[in-house]
């Protein structure tokens, strides 16, 4: 089968939308979250989005299913919360692994199954590859912040936790069968360094063959920053020794907002570029409402003017978005690599 | 295209900004201050665990233009990972320190992993060697790389460290092949530390240590391009130590051959460099001898410098760095601390400050405040990021804790004279306590996490609960903590739904105390349209972290709390009604759907209450006696910017005396008005039998009959709720009732006499009041008829008993909407009620081309009396109304268009 580095050489490549926005549409109550396995677990569970690949496999089978069928070359396992420290919220550590490794088996089952039934119209790709995505998220406790101002030195956790939860992640990820791991919606970036530096060592340690890495950070608020208060550059700086397959931008923003940070980053990385925004910013209500055909508008834009090479959506958006995303850039060049040069002009 | 985009191989690294070490740069300041073995006071200060100032070193040497921080605590005394982790964890927190690259510095490796365990950016290690062999260096340079560090490579072996020319080279180039053909680093990633020794010591063999460093730096450079050449330049005038003068004239002279030779970045206090062509010539040019090793047969040259420096003092130079704001205002100061997150000199300023007030809380509630909010609406522009206004807030913290004992030792000053007085003390006891909670199924906290500290930076007691918190234990919490404010936070859409039922819950429940909203979904819109409207004891959305110290600093003032709470309403209700209006445009029914949309009225069961007349009655010359007793106050002190209720207003600890001045010079004038007629109150009001027919209203009159035309709401509406319009209310036709409608119109004349001899006088003061007074008489006016109207002219509330309070919260039955306003907002319909009611004739009001009334203290509206019509507002319609609407008006559209603008889709 083709690999992913052939495919991004040919054209841009389309990743799926929102995971949650589409688990929220399934109007789940607690006693769905909680299945049969967990109905007596002495915490809430209700919001607890990565154990639906365990207690309600299908409902997640079928929604990265949605995905295929709108055109998404790349699916993202539902795995943004798997890792001990996320899941310390519902008291439910001691899964994290198996989080891992059935939420790439629903990704990869979907897609198994995609390949093999009869194409629609809605397929216009028929047999070209599909790939998994493991999903490594930014955790809800950050390295470079301290959540106590009386002491800024003081940290909620350490890297070395940090490094052994995504160790975790990452052997749950590989050994459910994804294609890529995907560190994404970085909003500090010694999170992300950690993740880097445990998938790393996974791969020494284990003699796994090394999985392409993605990168993709985000930029949180009119400063054009990362939460922690690095710039893009610094960003890309801080990650580049990852040697991503891509690096790129999600969340916080929606296509407007995002334009000029992802025409930087086409400018100074040296690796393929990603991009999948929100579906515009929340409105009042907290609810996205950019239309699908507004937000391929601008991501048309970006193909057109060779900022990217992946492409898709974050919160708000869904398979019709990716369905007009996937129409938008299909005829549209990848953007080239850059000349990364080895000697001093 | 990116086509032609081009990577060049160049040094990259990163603190909060990028810093990217290119051929033109020339030369790169590593800050060498922050190193416990380069800098005693540095030392000490760790020692001391004077963190805090030890952090001003780093600030000092990144205002001195150091571009990397060297950091080092290889200290016998330390433990060394600890204080590298606390320190550099510290300096994160920084942001005008942590912009800048570190160079995390120690001769142990495990110091090192400490350090790059505590950087989001891209470090320098500093350093390695193969001093302990191959296989050690390979496998540290393996964890620097996956820390995405670069490193310095000292020409250090297993003999030992390289003195020469070709030892320096030798050892260089050997571990570059090591690490770039076995560890996989990219050239541009590798620094060399080709060892600077002290020269100038009175032994011959160490003469020639600057010149070895210089040539071997050209001949690195040459052989390894990519790769750069950094060292610790004092080392090199170790032997005049105490002697900084001379010190920084040869750190100068040395930099500049090192750096002609290719030598790319160096350990230098940033803050003492002295400029090459500066330095006096004799100095230059005996530093030249001895660096370049010349004219120094039997030391000669050293010799002749050392008989030098005993010439020269010390001439310790003056840190640059600009301190011209110490020279501004306290309260300018404070605010460039608070902005700039200087902790320097907030307690002395904050003392200077509080003898300059007249109270210690005065100086919060001024100038820190105020700075304060610059900081938060330079966060809001984007111009401030969140480190930044956490560090402020530790500013402020600071300040305040210099003020509590003051503000306590007031407090029981009070409380002591209380005592002996025998009255009352009604200040509470502690700091103010704000409960904190993100909300049931939502695990975001980060942003809560913030607004915690800075609450808490701001002498708040804060309790927080944590993430997915159900109502019940928020509630049960705050009662139980006796909370003086509920904050809830939130990242994920349905938190908001969440919020909705916890504002429900708590009216449930009775509480009293206020509501702050926040988190990234959370909005001023959403919190007014959505949460607002559930609880009434206040609920105030807050932007950001840095915004919620005032929020909680008006919520908590006895004096400032009911009209911050007044206003955020008055804000809340319009952004309410402007989405309400907006919301129509989006989702809106035809205006056939919505006439099949109608009120409800069970017209068969209805049995229409007769007026006493038909036709009109005229109100001459009314009491103002009477109508005085009608007055809405509020809107009087509002318009004098006082906000608050009335008559709790008059009581306010902080405008109360203001208030009740007011409000008795009000009165006076009132007494005056009356007593010697200065005002006329005119008033008309009339009834005729009416029905509808659509949104159509044919009222009955001796002439011909006059077609009223009202217009109706197309927002589409929750199951079961009406779209409605004002013809609902009236019966119609086809019920075959005798269904009435009324109007009426007041006016208050005479004011432009004294409106003049007011100006005359130059009493602005006594000019406003007196329009302020006419406007209430006018509304007060139209009160009293309306309430007369319901009892004894329509009578069909013979037997109501309202408050002047009920009144004005309108719980009376039936309603007196005005052409112009949100129920009937056509203002042409006014020519009609005018015609009616024979307005101009009967008690001199025109109106105006905009439809506009004259006396401008006037009111006018017509009289509904069913029980089920209601005020509201129609909101946006759609062009198929407009067009019925100007047909059944039989007016054009496009003047119709001009009138209703403000409801047009």
């Amino acid at each position: 089968m083709k690999k992913i580095q052939d495919c991004l050489r040919e054209r841009i490549l389309v990743i799926d939308g929102a995971m949650g926005t589409m688990i929220q549409r399934h109007k789940l109550t607690e006693a769905d979250y909680r299945g049969e396995r967990f109905k007596d677990w002495p915490s809430d569970l209700k919001g607890n989005n990565d154990l639906l690949s365990i207690t309600q496999p299908h409902i997640i089978e079928g929604i990265h299913k949605e995905y295929l069928e709108a055109g998404a070359d790349i699916i993202e396992t539902n795995t943004f919360s798997s890792t001990v420290i996320a899941q310390a919220d519902y008291g439910l550590q001691s899964i994290a692994y198996e989080l891992n490794v059935a939420s790439a088996k629903c990704a990869r089952n979907a897609i198994d199954k995609f390949l093999t039934s009869p194409p629609t119209p809605l397929q216009g790709r028929g047999a070209s590859p599909r790939f998994v995505a493991g999903a490594i998220g930014p955790l809800n406790k950050t390295l470079s912040l301290s959540p106590d101002v009386n002491n800024p030195g003081y940290r909620a956790v350490t890297f070395d936790e940090v490094v052994a939860a995504y160790y975790e992640q990452v052997s749950g990820l590989v050994d459910g069968g994804v294609d890529i791991l995907l560190v994404e919606t970085i909003f500090d970036t010694l999170n992300a360094k950690a993740a880097i530096f445990a998938i790393k060592k996974y791969f020494r340690d284990t003699k796994h063959e090394e999985l392409p890495v993605m990168i993709s950070g985000t930029i949180t608020d009119a400063s054009g920053r990362t939460l922690s208060g690095q710039t893009l550059e610094a960003f890309y700086t801080s990650i580049m020794h990852a040697k991503p397959l891509s690096v790129g931008l999600n969340c916080a923003l929606g296509a407007a907002e995002m334009r000029s940070h992802i025409e930087e980053l086409s400018t100074i990385a040296g690796c393929y570029t990603s991009a999948y925004p929100n579906a515009g910013l929340p409105n009042a209500m907290g609810e996205y409402d950019e239309h699908p055909h507004q937000t391929a508008g601008f991501i048309e834009e970006w193909a057109r003017q060779g900022f990217v090479n992946i492409v898709g959506g974050c919160c708000g958006t869904t398979p019709d978005h990716i369905k007009h995303i996937a129409d938008a850039v299909k005829n549209f060049q990848p953007r080239e690599l850059p000349v990364v040069e080895t000697e001093l002009a | 295209m990116s086509s032609n985009t081009t990577i060049q191989p160049f040094l990259r690294l990163s603190g909060l900004e990028p810093l990217i070490i290119r051929p033109e740069m020339n030369f790169v300041n590593v800050g060498e201050r922050t190193n416990v073995t380069g800098s005693k006071k540095f030392a000490r200060l760790i020692r001391d665990n004077q963190y805090e100032e030890a952090l001003s070193v780093a600030r000092q040497q990144v205002e001195s233009g150091a571009q990397i921080l060297d950091v080092n605590m290889d200290d016998a005394m330390l433990e060394g990972v600890q204080a590298m982790t606390t320190f550099i964890n510290l300096l994160q927190s920084e942001p005008d320190i942590a912009k800048i690259p570190v160079m995390i510095d120690s001769s142990k490796f495990e110091i090192i992993e400490a350090g790059l365990k505590c950087v989001q950016g891209r470090c320098i290690v500093n350093s390695i060697s193969m001093k302990e062999g191959e296989e050690k260096f390979i496998a540290q340079a393996l964890i620097c790389k996956d820390f995405g560090a670069a490193v310095i490579v000292m020409a250090f072996d297993e003999v030992g460290q390289a003195d020469t020319k070709k030892r320096k080279v030798d050892i260089c180039h050997r571990a570059y092949k090591r690490l770039t053909e076995k560890v996989g680093f990219d050239p541009q990633d590798i620094i060399f530390d080709p060892n600077i020794f002290a020269i100038a010591t009175g032994i011959e063999e160490h003469n020639n240590y600057a010149v070895d460093f210089i040539e071997a730096t050209k001949e690195i450079k040459q052989l390894m391009p990519l790769t750069k050449v950094s060292g610790g330049v004092s080392n090199v005038s170790f032997s005049f130590r105490g002697n900084e003068h001379v010190r920084e004239a040869i750190h100068s002279v040395f930099l500049y051959y090192a750096i002609k030779a290719g030598m790319d970045m160096g350990i230098v206090n940033a803050g003492q460099l002295v400029v090459y062509d500066e330095i006096e010539p004799t100095l230059k040019q005996l530093c030249e001898d001895v660096i370049l090793n010349r004219n120094n047969d039997n030391n000669e040259a050293t010799e002749k410098l050392i008989v030098f420096a005993e010439t020269v003092k010390a001439k310790g130079k003056v840190e640059v760095r600009d301190e011209a704001w110490r020279n501004t205002s306290v309260e300018e100061r404070l605010k460039h601390s608070l902005v700039n997150g200087i902790t320097d000199y907030i307690d002395a300023d904050t003392e200077e400050a509080r003898l300059k007030y007249p109270k210690p809380l005065d100086v919060i509630e001024g100038p820190l405040m105020d700075g304060m909010n610059v900081v938060g609406d330079l966060f809001g522009a984007g111009k401030m990021f969140l480190p930044q206004v956490v560090k402020s807030a530790r500013v402020m913290k600071k300040s305040v804790a210099v003020l509590t004992p003051f503000i306590e030792a007031g407090k029981e000053k009070r409380r002591l004279a209380h005592e002996a007085a025998g009255t009352k003390n009604e200040e509470g006891a502690g700091a103010a306590k704000i409960l904190l909670a993100t909300v049931k199924g939502d695990v975001h906290d980060i942003g809560k996490n913030i607004v915690g500290v800075v609450l808490g930076c701001n002498g708040y007691d804060i309790v927080d609960l944590g993430v997915m918190v159900p109502t019940d234990k928020i509630l049960d919490s705050a009662i139980k903590e006796k909370a003086d404010i509920i904050g809830l936070s939130g990242l994920i859409t349905p938190s908001l739904d969440e919020m909705v039922h916890i504002a429900k819950e708590m009216k449930r429940r009775n509480m009293l105390q206020p509501l702050m909203i926040g988190g990234a979904t959370t909005s001023r819109i959403h919190t007014a349209v959505k949460i607002a409207p559930q609880y009434d004891m206040g609920v105030v959305h807050v932007l950001d972290a840095s915004r919620s110290v005032t929020v909680a600093g008006s919520l908590l003032s006895k004096e400032q709390k009911t009209g911050f709470l007044d206003t955020v309403k008055t804000e809340y209700d319009t952004l309410k009604t402007n989405f309400d209006n907006k919301k129509s445009s989006k989702v809106y029914l035809s205006y056939a759907e919505a006439l099949q949309n109608k009120t409800k009225i069970d017209w068969a069961n209805y049995k229409p209450v007769t007026p006493v007349f038909t036709g009109t009655k005229v109100f001459e010359d009314y009491s103002l006696a009477e109508i005085r007793e009608y007055i809405d106050w509020k809107p009087f002190f509002i318009a004098w910017e006082m906000h608050g209720n009335f008559p709790d207003i008059l009581q306010d600890v902080k405008v109360g005396a203001e208030a009740t001045k007011l409000f008795n010079d009000a009165n006076k004038l009132l007494d005056k008005i009356i007593s010697e007629k200065w005002l006329v109150a005119k008033g008309t009001i009339g009834f005729w039998e009416a029905a509808s027919d659509g949104d159509d209203i044919y009222v009955t009159t001796p002439s011909s009959p006059i077609k009223l035309s009202s217009l109706r709401q197309q927002i589409k509406k929750a199951p079961g709720q009406p779209n409605l319009s004002l013809a609902d209310f009236i019966a119609p036709k086809s019920a075959n009732l005798k269904d009435h409608i009324g109007a009426f119109a007041v006016t208050i004349h005479g004011i432009e006499k004294h409106i003049k001899a007011f100006e005359a006088q130059l009493d602005d003061y006594n000019k406003i009041m007196l329009q302020a007074l006419a406007d209430r008489l006018a509304e007060a006016f139209a009160e009293v008829l309306h309430k007369r109207t319901r009892m004894e002219f329509w009578g069909y509330d013979k037997e109501e008993q309202l408050s002047n309070d009920d009144l004005i919260k309108e719980k009376y039955t039936g309603i007196r909407p005005a052409p112009g306003y949100p129920a009937c907002p056509d203002h042409t319909e006014k020519y009609k009620l005018f015609d009616l009611l024979d307005a101009n004739k009967a008690i001199g009001i025109q109106l105006t081309e905009s439809l506009a009334m004259y006396p401008a203290s006037s009111v006018c509206g017509w009289y509904f009396s069913h029980p089920q019509s209601q005020y509201y507002g129609v909101g946006k319609i759609t062009r198929d109304q407009l067009e019925v609407y100007a047909k059944r008006k039989e007016m054009p559209i496009e003047e119709l268009e001009r009138w209703l603008g403000q409801n047009l889709e």
